[in-house]
């Protein structure tokens, strides 16, 4: 332990505050709102510490990052060490500093949190992982012998790198498909560039690279090849579907079809991947620029789309969610800055209906307002309707971000491939073992939409799975 | 990258490209596409693939210059290549035993139907063509489908040549004149598509038609391609691109098409624009070397 400070000292210095772009400013461009702590800054927030036995950091992390290792690293002033004891758990350091929801996992279980705040791992995480990119080189963890053994992975996004991270290592072959033309999944075409700007996770995929995983854009799989092609003649010894949740969820209601009404998917996709916004690309997108948008939902991609929005032009950007604020799936943090970015929070509303204007474009959406009532199945107060609260919220886009389905592509084309009812692959929940000899599942497309760093767990799990299966060759 | 083995003009700013891509070649089925990106700041478009050849590993499009990505295209030359090219996407043509079958292609529908007739053909069925263009120059492949189909007629909107008129007058006196249809499969502009529903409906006939909505990602991510049929959305990209003619709601997929309009628009100018000042560039340029006197 490096630390010279007695717990007392410790405990007396605050929570160091993440510099930020101005609300004002931030609203108007893509830069990351979040600047990053310095070194000065960093090495004051590790020095607050306890570096307890308990190590309950540890425990609450999907991926088991060694918490307290690494911020002790940073405290002896090893900022290129605290980054490699990272990546021997987490190969997207980068990413998970930035997106993870720390205040439910490591730092929402931080002893500091009885008598104050917890140490701000994800800022730290990020600290150490941004020093690593721009100061010399990343370590790259060794790589076992050939096993001669081929891994396919299917789907680019977080569950299935940080998978092929773990396996490559072992000596597997692993080759990567993408059905975009880019890789990294929803970390490309889903999270803004303004939470997370796409040449680090461009920069995390190129590291991986290095460690010797083969990328293949282009190939859907289900329609390009199938997974029993894969087996075969492809000669795969394994395959791992980590496909995403992606199949946009609509409300099934009026008007849904009209002009300026889109999935968040879909306007997303268009600004993240395609850069819809900029005058150099050609894709297009609605343009939003003075006027009024309205945003269903109250996760983290209603966050993203609104205040993407507010970033392309928009006079107003509202989040329209039907529970309250305290329901709300959301980041503490994206809230927070939604909100001083000017995003309006109407919560306690529903939509009824989007309203054509006549010529087939929207012109607004008819909402009611509601109260909360007796507690649903998920635990929630379940909301309901007051009657007579009727009105109509002007908005000429609208984007619909209550969630995704399983997209059913490899499961159309795998019939052996059990799924749920809801459509998601079955898979055991230790094992990620599917209904089908030599291919496991994980990710959202079992679990339905969840985070980043709940997807990279099961890749590691995954890994770890298909490691013992290729090791023993027993089902 | 994906190179381009073969191209050529079939009729005015209708180009047919042959690309490498034998993965896509490999599993192909008529009736799906694929979806491109010709550059790096390009947009992604979807297009039907016409033929695929399996041995030679390349699939062809046809694309007609409408738009600045299509018109890019258009300039397009064997040896060139495209960036992005993703596919076989949507489900195939469904072709089965019907008895007799009308397979009607308007303008670059003709191409895009070429292979399902073909299809339809093989499997057993009478199969009549009807080819519909703008006028003369339009009109596409009528050999090609005079190899195999049973019957082919020609309609031109200016009868410029063959029968003066629209394919759905064909179509009506087929059926007017007694003759058992009992499938359809109509491809083209979306009022011809819509007015071949129109036809067919009071007959019952089955007609089937392909849809070409906006789309992303081709791989039911996005929704963006979503159409109503029979009351229900659904994703062209997945559940398509080809659906039941009589309960397609058309007017909500012209409209839906029309989203982008005014940035196709711009971008189409702006192309034009760019294009004509290179050409004007190239033309001075002539100019100025012949107007110099020959070097010894």
């Amino acid at each position: 332990m490096s630390n010279p400070l007695p717990a007392k000292e410790r405990m007396k210095i605050p929570r160091q505050h993440m510099p930020e772009q101005e609300p004002e400013f931030r609203r108007a461009n893509f830069e990351e709102v979040n600047l990053g702590l310095d070194a000065t800054l960093a090495k004051q927030e590790a020095l607050r510490c306890l570096q307890c036995t308990s190590q309950h950091c540890f425990i609450g992390c999907p991926v088991g990052v060694k918490v307290r290792e690494f911020i002790d690293l940073i405290v002896e002033g090893d900022y290129l060490g605290a980054a490699a004891k990272i990546r021997e758990d987490n190969v997207l350091p980068a990413v998970t500093g930035r997106v993870c929801p720390q205040e439910e996992q490591c730092e929402g279980r931080c002893v500091l949190t009885k008598k104050g705040e917890a140490v701000a791992v994800g800022y730290l995480e990020r600290f150490v992982a941004d020093y690593e990119r721009t100061h010399g080189k990343v370590g790259l963890p060794p790589r076992a012998p050939a096993t001669g053994r081929k891994v396919a992975i299917i789907g680019s996004g977080p569950a299935g790198l940080s998978a092929a991270g773990d396996l490559v290592q072992k000596g597997h072959e692993v080759v990567v498909m993408e059905a975009l033309h880019e890789i990294g999944g929803v970390l490309i075409y889903g999270i803004p560039e303004f939470r997370l700007p796409k040449d680090i996770v461009r920069q995390e995929v190129d590291t991986m690279r290095q460690m010797g995983v083969e990328f293949r854009t282009n190939v859907v799989v289900g329609k390009t090849v199938t997974v029993d092609e894969l087996l075969s003649e492809e000669g795969y010894d394994a395959v791992f579907v980590a496909t995403g949740a992606g199949l946009p969820i609509f409300l099934n209601i009026p008007g849904e079809n009209l002009c300026g009404v889109y999935s968040a998917n879909e306007f997303l996709t268009r600004v993240n991947l395609m850069k819809a916004n900029r005058d150099d690309h050609d894709q297009p997108v609605f343009d939003c620029r003075g006027k009024d948008v309205v945003v269903i939902g109250g996760g983290n991609t209603a966050m993203d789309a609104v205040r993407t929005s507010l970033r392309v032009g928009a006079r107003n950007a509202a989040i329209v969610y039907r529970r309250s604020e305290q329901e709300m799936p959301a980041r503490v943090e994206e809230v927070k800055h939604a909100r001083e970015e000017g995003v309006d929070f109407k919560m306690l509303t529903a939509p009824l209906e989007f309203l054509d204007d006549g010529k087939g474009w929207l012109q607004g959406v008819r909402c009611q307002t509601m109260e909360l009532g007796e507690p649903d199945a998920s635990g929630r107060r379940r909301p309901v309707p007051i009657a007579g609260s009727e009105h109509v919220v002007p908005a000429s886009m609208a984007i619909i971000a209550v969630g995704n389905g399983g997209n059913p592509l490899v499961q159309a084309t795998t019939p052996d491939l059990k799924t749920t009812r809801k459509g998601y692959i079955e898979a055991d929940p230790n094992s990620l073992r599917t209904s089908k000899k030599g291919v496991f599942a994980g990710g959202d497309i079992v679990t339905g939409g969840a985070t980043v760093i709940l997807a990279m767990g099961a890749g590691r799990q995954a890994a770890k799975s298909i490691h013992e299966y290729l090791e023993t060759g027993a089902w | 990258m994906y190179k381009i083995l073969e191209a050529k003009f079939l009729a005015p700013q209708v180009k047919l490209l042959r690309l490498e891509a034998p993965a896509i070649a490999r599993r192909r089925k008529a009736g799906q596409f694929v979806i491109l990106r010709v550059h790096e700041t390009g947009e992604r478009i979807p297009l039907t693939i016409a033929d695929s050849d399996k041995e030679s590993g390349s699939i062809t499009i046809i694309v007609q210059g409408v738009g600045k990505t299509t018109r890019l295209l258009n300039e397009k030359e064997a040896g060139d290549s495209i960036l992005d090219v993703v596919g076989p996407l949507g489900m195939a043509s469904e072709v089965e035993h019907f008895g007799t079958a009308v397979v009607i292609g308007g303008g670059l529908g003709t191409a895009i139907a070429y292979p399902t007739a073909k299809a339809l053909k093989e499997a057993g069925n009478h199969v009549i063509v009807i080819i519909g263009g703008r006028s003369k120059e339009f009109v596409l492949l009528e050999n090609e489908m005079k190899e195999f189909a049973d019957e082919v007629y020609v309609t031109t909107d200016d009868g410029s040549y063959a029968e003066k008129g629209f394919v759905t007058d064909r179509l009506k006196g087929l059926i007017e004149g007694g003759r058992d249809i009992n499938y359809v499969l109509a491809i083209g502009p979306i009022p011809m598509m819509n007015a071949v529903a129109g036809v067919t409906k009071p007959y019952g006939i089955k007609t089937v038609v392909s849809l070409n909505p906006v789309m992303v990602d081709g791989t039911g991510m996005c929704g963006g391609c979503r159409v109503l049929v029979n009351g229900e959305s659904k994703f062209a990209c997945v559940d398509g691109p080809e659906f039941d003619a009589h309960q397609v709601d058309f007017r909500l997929l012209s409209t839906r098409n029309t989203m982008y309009r005014a940035a196709e628009q711009s971008a189409l100018a702006e192309f034009e624009q760019d294009h004509d000042d290179h050409e004007c560039r190239l033309m001075k340029q002539a100019d100025a070397q012949q107007s110099q006197p020959a070097q010894a």
